[in-house]
């Protein structure tokens, strides 16, 4: 199935705004993370385990156990510091 | 409420126009509580001479729309604004809005530091500042962490 990524701040400066990723049926938010850390380069970089990335679903802060769907948006991105 | 109670914009806000729209045609209210945030000159120990806010449309409105779900839940509130700016600020210039209206001052100020302590660290919004050594994202604080536990909710955003 195919799940659109976002990605914003620093993470949208090193890896582009927005891409569209095929994850296998059923994945959940950690598979497709597992995916982009494959790929090596700027993504094993900016998405690596041990680095404070949050992710959202659906424009809902997430958890990584949460499970995809079809057309489903991802987003990562750093800690926040609004306000 | 007819107007919207969260509004993101790039222009400048008036807290007292806000406010006076946040009471009118409502008697039973009698207390209100506000907090401006506005740009230091000054953050980790560099000179900040320009601040640009990136934010996440459509997910910002949402999680504070949720924010205030849950003040409304918490604690006694009759009206609620929330006005927060993105895009090029300098030193100086208000960031964000929170102006809350009550029937007595105990709710109408706990609300409204409920919300800030919310807001800081899950609405999605980033800052970059730019310094004599160029430009940085900001780092998030772990003390924001701590203040939202304080209200019993533990959502680690710093980390």
């Amino acid at each position: 199935m195919r799940v659109q990524v976002r990605y914003f701040a620093s993470l949208r400066e090193a890896l582009g705004p927005m891409e569209t990723v095929e994850v296998p049926a059923g994945s959940t938010l950690a598979a497709l993370r597992d995916s982009l850390l494959a790929r090596g380069g700027e993504h094993a970089r900016c998405l690596a385990r041990g680095r404070a990335v949050r992710c959202a679903l659906d424009q809902v802060m997430a958890n990584e156990s949460a499970a995809l769907h079809e057309g489903a948006e991802v987003a990562f991105f750093p800690p926040v510091t609004g306000g | 409420m007819s107007h919207r109670a969260v509004t993101i914009q790039t222009s400048d806000f008036d807290l007292a126009a806000e406010v006076a729209a946040l009471r009118a045609a409502d008697r039973e209210v009698g207390a209100v509580a506000s907090f401006v945030g506005t740009v230091r000159d000054r953050n980790d120990g560099a000179r900040v001479s320009a601040l640009e806010l990136e934010h996440y449309p459509g997910m910002t409105e949402q999680a504070i729309e949720a924010m205030i779900g849950e003040a409304r839940r918490r604690f006694d509130v009759r009206g609620v604004r929330v006005i927060h700016r993105v895009g090029a600020l300098q030193p100086g210039d208000q960031i964000v809005l929170v102006a809350v209206t009550s029937a007595h001052r105990h709710d109408a100020f706990q609300a409204c530091e409920f919300l800030m302590d919310f807001l800081k660290t899950q609405a999605p919004f980033w800052k970059k500042e730019t310094t004599p050594d160029g430009a940085r994202w900001v780092d998030a604080r772990q003390a924001d962490d701590a203040a939202l536990a304080r209200w019993g909710l533990t959502m680690d955003n710093a980390r």
